[in-house]
């Protein structure tokens, strides 16, 4: 229902341009529900799935990663537990294949002779660092469009995990009669409006897996959606792990209370 | 508190503090001794809950203060850091947000159980008006605490409920707005705000906890109201309050400790809104701006009324309604148990706040079965205005009590000609 102020918003928007073609009944354009997509790390006992966890950390590295930042997630926590389950070298590894923006030298410089900015190999310590140096490259290089942090995506998105699946896998259906996309943007009934402005960013095969798996487009996103689910969540394991041991203790403890009471109180009645 | 003190120091160390000092003599009386009615039910758990939560929001909250910064620039992502790279934050956090939650759940049974059975009467009139004094100041600092995290629902959350008061402008002109810049301290909700706020939130727990104070040693004057709604005649009435009550209220609140740990560690987000993992953006207004569950009624008859000011007055009287509640019941016998019709008004009473919620969690535009549900705000906001200032004191004039049993013992004990059952 949240969606009735969006759709009066988007018929605000509509109105004019509507009134002006004279075209066309009036289309709901609310987001439709995401698909049912079914993922490991799910319900109490769920985990995630350390292979899905790669590989979609190499759908993030590979594809995504040209445009959104994953500002959160440090490249220690590639090998913490509950994560990805690289080990520490591989973590270093992954950190030193990206470049960070350098510390003044030792003549207080950050630019080369060049004016070009001076970088140094990522360590454990370093975030994961953005593809554009500041908001307004982000948008200059993407049509005036802002693409968001993924390192949150799944927690700030009603429908998490369901959601983002859908939405990278949602460019496929054809827009209905009556709908026009906007200029310069994409059809995704998944996305709210209809038109979002990310082109469909998986192809099938664009990555190749090292363990074998058939990177068809939905594997892709089902790999992808795992990984920014852990990143949104890193803590979920411990946490359902610790909720474990809490219950019981508690249910025991409520047990013990309920039978010191049922004593206490025996002759009371 | 009151009445004669029965203790007698077990040992000459107690004997020589309590010469000095009697705090074991308190502790005795107000928790050990204390006679309390034999026949309270679970409902009469919730004011030993409701310590609890505080004290656990307390603790947790000192505890993420010390990682927390209060500046516009880094909240959100110490939140984030508190979540990520804190030993056990996650936990920390998971249980100070979801912990609001429980309180308010908490304290909102705690109010409709001493709606139901008359708790406000006399002579505890003063117990109930701490009360709401205690309701106010959870439902401020919650507010505050909502904001700190700064994502998109706390900012937009603040603007909105601080955007209130420039209402007054319609009654004298610049002041509400003035009122509203001074409340920001600056001439938009930012950086100020929010260090103000986080001040306020670290200084009304503690405010709370001394009123918190209050309310139990005016509770301790009378004693605790009961189901019966009819007061202590003999020793035979009440039991110690320890150990009777001690373990009654530990079983009680273990359950309850155990509804709070399912939320926190298998749906910590479940009472959260996915916006506020959104950074604070002042320029991108989200689509809805809702408060957290716990204020939706309020939310929802602030909306109903189409006029901004009418609409905070009725907001603000809401709740203002609740102080006069004492003097608006006219009713002889305190318990609904023996109020045949307030009984049934009670109840539509209590589905009415979930309606006025439900209204408040939806858009403002929101239709149901064909009827906007606008107008069903504003019969759910007649009926609560309704239900305390015309059936409260009607009701109480015109309805026949069913006949009261003699004394809470012969309730409990027996006699079932008499009791009622329970």
């Amino acid at each position: 229902m949240r969606f009735v102020t969006k759709i009066i918003l988007a018929g605000l928007v509509m109105a004019p341009v509507a009134a002006f073609a004279q075209t066309a009944p009036a289309i709901s354009t609310t987001r439709l529900a995401p698909k049912h997509e079914e993922f490991a790390f799910e319900g109490p006992f769920g985990t995630y799935d350390r292979g899905a966890l790669q590989r979609g950390f190499q759908v993030y590295k590979e594809v995504c990663s040209a445009c959104h930042n994953l500002d959160h997630i440090a490249f220690h926590n590639m090998y913490e537990p509950g994560g990805p389950g690289f080990t520490e070298a591989q973590a270093k590894a992954i950190a030193a294949g990206y470049q960070i923006p350098a510390d003044p030298n030792d003549k207080g410089e950050t630019m080369d002779e060049k004016g070009v900015r001076l970088t140094r190999a990522g360590t454990l310590a370093d975030h994961f660092p953005p593809p554009f140096p500041n908001e307004e490259a982000a948008r200059a290089n993407n049509s005036g469009a802002l693409p968001p942090d993924l390192s949150m995506i799944v927690k700030a998105r009603a429908g998490g995990p369901q959601y983002v699946y859908s939405i990278i896998t949602g460019f496929s259906a054809k827009p209905p009669a009556g709908f026009k996309v906007t200029e310069g943007k994409y059809f995704n009934p998944y996305f709210e409006g209809w038109n979002i402005s990310m082109p469909p960013p998986l192809v099938a095969n664009a990555v190749t897996y090292s363990d074998g798996t058939k990177a068809t487009i939905e594997q892709q996103a089902h790999d992808v959606t795992v990984f920014l689910s852990w990143a949104s969540d890193p803590k979920m394991e411990e946490r359902k792990r610790t909720g474990l041991g809490v219950l019981i203790f508690l249910v025991v403890l409520s047990g013990l209370l309920f039978l010191s009471y049922r004593k206490v109180w025996a002759n009371m009645h | 508190m009151s009445g004669q003190s029965s203790y007698t120091p077990r040992s000459g160390l107690s004997k020589w503090i309590d010469q000095r000092l009697p705090l074991p003599r308190f502790i005795n009386d107000t928790m050990m001794t204390f006679p309390t009615p034999r026949n309270l039910n679970i409902w009469y758990t919730f004011g030993g809950i409701l310590t609890f939560c505080l004290g656990v929001q307390i603790i947790t909250g000192i505890v993420l203060a010390m990682h927390y910064v209060a500046n516009a620039g880094m909240a959100f992502n110490s939140v984030e850091s508190i979540m990520r790279d804190v030993n056990y934050g996650w936990l920390v956090r998971f249980i100070h947000s979801t912990g609001a939650s429980m309180f308010f759940l908490a304290v909102y049974l705690h109010m409709f159980r001493g709606l139901y059975y008359g708790s406000y009467k006399a002579p505890r009139e003063l117990i109930w008006i701490i009360g709401v004094l205690i309701y106010l100041l959870m439902m401020a600092t919650a507010f505050f605490g909502y904001v700190l995290p700064w994502g998109q629902m706390s900012f937009w959350g603040a603007t909105v409920i601080t955007s209130l008061f420039s209402s007054i402008d319609q009654i004298v002109p610049h002041l509400g707005t003035a009122i509203t810049t001074w409340l920001w301290g600056d001439f938009a909700v930012g950086d100020a705000t929010l260090n103000r706020f986080f001040s306020l939130h670290y200084l009304l727990p503690f405010i709370i906890a001394g009123v918190v104070g209050l309310h139990i040693w005016a509770l301790h004057v009378p004693g605790n109201n009961n189901p019966l709604g009819i007061d202590v005649k003999s020793p035979q009435d009440t039991v110690p309050f320890h150990p009777y009550y001690t373990v009654k209220d530990a079983f009680y609140l273990c359950l309850y400790v155990l509804l709070f740990a399912v939320f926190v560690f298998y749906a910590p987000d479940f009472f959260g809104n996915p916006d506020n993992y959104e950074p604070a953006n002042a320029l991108v207004t989200p689509p809805d701006i809702v408060p957290e569950w716990y204020l939706l009624p309020f939310y929802a008859m602030l909306r109903a009324i189409p006029q901004k000011l009418i609409g905070v007055l009725v907001l603000g009287g809401a709740i203002v309604t609740l102080v006069f509640i004492p003097w608006l019941d006219t009713s002889r016998v305190r318990s609904c148990r023996f109020r045949p019709l307030m009984k049934q008004f009670f109840w539509a009473f209590a589905v009415d706040c979930l309606i006025l919620g439900y209204c408040g969690s939806q858009g403002v535009d929101a239709v149901l079965f064909g009827v906007p549900l606008i107008w069903l705000a504003r019969l759910g906001t007649l009926y609560y205005f309704g239900y305390f200032w015309v059936l409260m004191p009607v009701i109480g004039l015109i309805e026949t009590p069913k006949p009261l049993p003699a004394s809470i013992a012969q309730s409990v004990l027996g006699d079932s000609a008499t009791a009622p059952a329970e």
